[in-house]
């Protein structure tokens, strides 16, 4: 087999936005999409918990019944929705950190040992300083079931799990708050896929 | 109900990146995370990734010396670069989208945050492109060189040319955002971002000045090729038994 060097990473630096983070590609759901609306918000922050307000908060999800486009996700018999991808990017906002993603939440997928997971965001943190993309997940609070079940989740030290767990206000069904720390107390767990 | 492949991808290669925390570039010392990276079996979700739906829905915009649809074009020496977009076992990567930004001729970005910089805007010039490779995983972009540019980081630093590429890739992990350079750039060994990638893999990010892909009395040539994470080979890969 044949085996190329990868091409290093580097960091997106200051100005991504101009390049890869377009308006309104952080709304997920359009129109009449299937599936239960959710917002997800949050601020991304540093080692000494200082907002950053120049990251960039991907995400890529399936829909609601729980597949990816993808030509890999290969069970046609649940169907696809016209018009969602499924990803979607956000850059924080420069003066609080905060972003947000208008979206359905996943339905649950496979893991491979033919378990469902439960539903579940992945996220791509980028940002100046960052010099390689950080990856991780968001888990939803009222799953806590499915959460407990969960093959990935259950890879994390038990006492670093909630750092992937989004919180709910009372009164706000719907929007999930999911705050991203970086580096220092209370680091987010981040993965090697 | 039919169980779809899971293709895990190859481990990443690690030791071809930067590391995180690089104290010569600042901002990475508070941004670096101090906890090892948690290695997790790959599902579903990171063996299928937002490349193919994401380059369906995107339009390509692949000459930025007139994308600024002023009707002007861009000043500054106009350049072609172009390469290919292959994965680590050395396949094409076909109908991937690949987006681009950079700094004006001057060293500008066309960016609010840019504003103090003490070079001038190009109103032709917006600095974003992107295209979609081809059946061949061929890329092609037409634009200016841009300048080098001061930053804070130390004193009297300055960054190289250079032209930021992001690739989706076909998978979650093979995600990749990196910085063209370009050939004999006596800057590039003064630089901390350039310099934070190990020794053996810097090359890899260096565009060669490429007298074929030159055009004749409109263009230079500039060629570098892309390799990204590909999916790890089974034992039931024709090319492998």
């Amino acid at each position: 087999m044949a085996s190329l060097g990868e091409t290093p990473s580097q960091t997106v630096g200051p100005f991504f936005s101009i390049g890869i983070s377009g308006p309104d590609e952080n709304v997920l759901a359009h129109g009449d999409l299937p599936g239960e609306r959710i917002r997800v918000e949050g601020r991304v922050l540093d080692g000494e918990g200082a907002p950053i307000g120049d990251a960039l908060v991907e995400v890529w999800q399936a829909n609601s019944l729980g597949r990816y486009r993808h030509p890999d996700d290969s069970r046609d018999e649940i169907s696809l929705d016209e018009g969602f991808t499924g990803f979607g990017r956000a850059a924080t906002i420069f003066e609080t950190g905060e972003y947000w993603i208008d979206t359905v939440k996943p339905g649950p997928v496979p893991d491979p040992e033919g378990e469902m997971q439960a539903p579940h965001l992945c996220l791509i943190v980028q940002a100046r300083g960052l010099l390689n993309p950080l990856f991780t997940r968001l888990y939803f609070p009222d799953e806590t079931e499915a959460n407990n079940h969960d093959l990935v989740l259950r890879m994390v030290a038990l006492e670093r799990r909630s750092t992937l767990v989004a919180s709910q206000e009372d009164g706000d069904p719907g929007v999930y708050r999911f705050d991203i720390r970086l580096s220092g107390e209370g680091e987010t767990v981040f993965f090697d896929v | 109900m039919s169980d779809p492949a899971v293709r895990p991808l190859a481990p990443k290669a690690h030791d071809d990146h930067p590391p995180f925390l690089y104290r010569d570039y600042k901002s990475t010392v508070l941004r670096s995370p101090q906890k090892e990276l948690v290695r997790i079996v790959q599902t579903l979700s990171e063996t299928t990734g937002p490349g193919p739906a994401w380059s369906e829905v995107s339009s390509e915009d692949a000459d930025l010396t007139t994308n600024a649809g002023t009707g002007g074009m861009a000043i500054g020496p106009r350049i072609i670069v172009t390469g290919s977009v292959l994965d680590q076992n050395g396949e094409p990567v076909p109908g991937m989208l690949v987006e681009i930004w950079q700094a004006n001729a001057a060293g500008r970005y066309a960016h609010w945050r840019d504003s103090e910089s003490s070079a001038p805007l190009d109103p032709n010039f917006l600095g974003m492109g992107q295209t979609v490779t081809d059946g061949q995983g061929v890329y092609r972009f037409t634009t200016v060189k841009p300048g080098p540019y001061p930053w804070g980081n130390h004193p009297n630093a300055w960054r190289p040319s250079h032209i930021h590429f992001s690739l989706m890739g076909p998978a979650l992990g093979s995600r990749l955002v990196t910085q063209m350079y370009f050939e004999g750039d006596p800057m590039l060994g003064l630089d901390p971002i350039f310099n934070a990638v190990p020794a053996h893999s810097r090359e890899r990010m260096i565009a060669a000045y490429d007298h074929h892909v030159t055009e004749e009395n409109w263009a230079t040539g500039h060629s570098w090729d892309i390799v990204i994470r590909g999916r790890l080979a089974t034992p039931t890969d024709p090319e492998v038994g």
